[in-house]
């Protein structure tokens, strides 16, 4: 097991905390609340230890790709491929985005 | 089951914990208790070099089924084999026993537990094994008062300790899917045997401790198809039934005499094992 941690650029912090994923096999838990304006921290847990520099340059492209919220994430990594790394993170910002009152399944 | 009617329906084994437990309250009365942003994670798992989960695997949602207050206690069997250990297992117990506490202060209020697991977690060993007494205890104490539907829908199952709190459920729902069984398969084969039992054959292992098998021999109450509808449907039928007058666990004495009657020396046969349990199902 390995703990890294990230930072990028953002605006103002995100709305509302969002959680996608569950910590199974191949599989990612990435958890949203809002951080402080200006800067997004990724803390990341994952059970595959040696590969930050896959980490740095997959969480590199997600977020150099356009301005986003300030968010405050965790992911806790069961050995997701860093495909499915970024298709949880497209899922929870789609959460993110989406209208408040929306009563989805994956939001507590 | 034609193709329109599968297509339409909406897999409730495919579905996580908690897509599971909202599915089974009523829509817009979900409030998770003790969540996953309330830092109740496992505080031994990281130490030991495992990954954890935010809410340890196991989700606690109050709400309404069918207009009455309920709570839905939903394990997930894709982190850790749904096992529990000191906080999920303190969960679980902690909304039994407040469940049965609003009882006792006019507050009527129903349990449904999701079992999708394999028992104590082995990495919190004591505290897991303590944690699952505490729910067997909070079981007991709330079927006083409100029926304790347990269900088990699978892919994992229901073994181990859970599997003594699947049985001291009011009433069990399971799938074709789901199996219950005290030992997993792997552990029966380490102790007995491949010859005497092949964990890795499938329709074995079903055909033993598989629903349909649990379901002919008395032990689980209701059979239904993997269709979140009609889950839906079993569960709010059986709380709206009330707990049994005589739950399976108080007739103890005679599931033992049945057991006394076979010779343990024969190995048994899956219609064997029907046989013995025959007028256990009815009565």
């Amino acid at each position: 097991m390995e703990q890294l941690q990230f930072e990028y650029p953002a605006g103002a912090p995100a709305g509302r905390r969002v959680l996608v994923g569950v910590v199974g096999s191949g599989d990612l838990e990435v958890l949203v609340e809002p951080g402080s304006a200006g800067t997004t921290v990724i803390d990341v847990t994952t059970s595959v230890d040696g590969y930050g520099k896959v980490w740095d340059a997959q969480l590199a492209r997600v977020f150099k790709a356009g301005p986003r919220a300030a968010m405050r994430i965790r992911i806790h990594d069961f050995g997701a491929t860093p495909g499915v790394v970024g298709m949880r993170l497209a899922e929870a910002f789609e959460a993110l985005d989406a209208s408040a009152d929306d009563n989805s399944k994956e939001q507590p | 089951m034609n193709h329109p009617s599968l297509l339409g329906r909406e897999s409730f084994v495919e579905l996580g914990a908690r897509a599971r437990a909202h599915a089974l309250l009523d829509a817009g009365t979900v409030r998770e208790l003790a969540g996953p942003f309330d830092g109740l994670v496992s505080p031994w798992l990281a130490r030991q070099g495992v990954v954890p989960q935010a809410d340890d695997g196991v989700i606690v949602a109050k709400g309404r089924i069918d207009g009455h207050g309920a709570v839905v206690l939903a394990i997930e069997g894709a982190f850790q084999g749904g096992s529990l250990g000191e906080v999920g297992g303190a969960k679980i117990a902690g909304a039994l026993e407040l469940a049965a506490q609003d009882n006792r202060r006019g507050v009527p209020t129903r349990a449904v537990i999701l079992f999708e697991t394999g028992g104590v977690r082995l990495q919190e060993a004591n505290l897991g094994l303590a944690a699952i007494a505490e729910i067997h205890a909070g079981i007991v104490d709330l079927r006083r008062y409100q029926a304790v539907v347990g269900v088990i829908a699978g892919q994992v199952g229901c073994f181990g300790g859970m599997s003594i709190a699947a049985g001291l459920c009011s009433y069990l729902v399971v799938t074709r899917e789901a199996r219950l069984g005290l030992n997993g398969p792997a552990v029966i084969e380490q102790e007995a045997g491949v010859a005497e039992y092949d964990s890795r054959d499938r329709p074995f292992i079903w055909s033993f401790t598989g629903g349909e098998q649990r379901i002919a021999t008395g032990l689980a109450d209701r059979y239904v198809e993997d269709d979140s509808a009609a889950i839906r449907a079993t569960v709010r039928a059986l709380l709206a039934a009330g707990p049994p007058a005589t739950h399976r666990s108080e007739r103890y004495a005679h599931y033992l005499a049945r057991l006394r009657s076979y010779d343990p020396a024969r190995q048994p046969e899956p219609q064997t094992v029907r046989d013995i349990y025959a007028d256990g199902a009815s009565s």
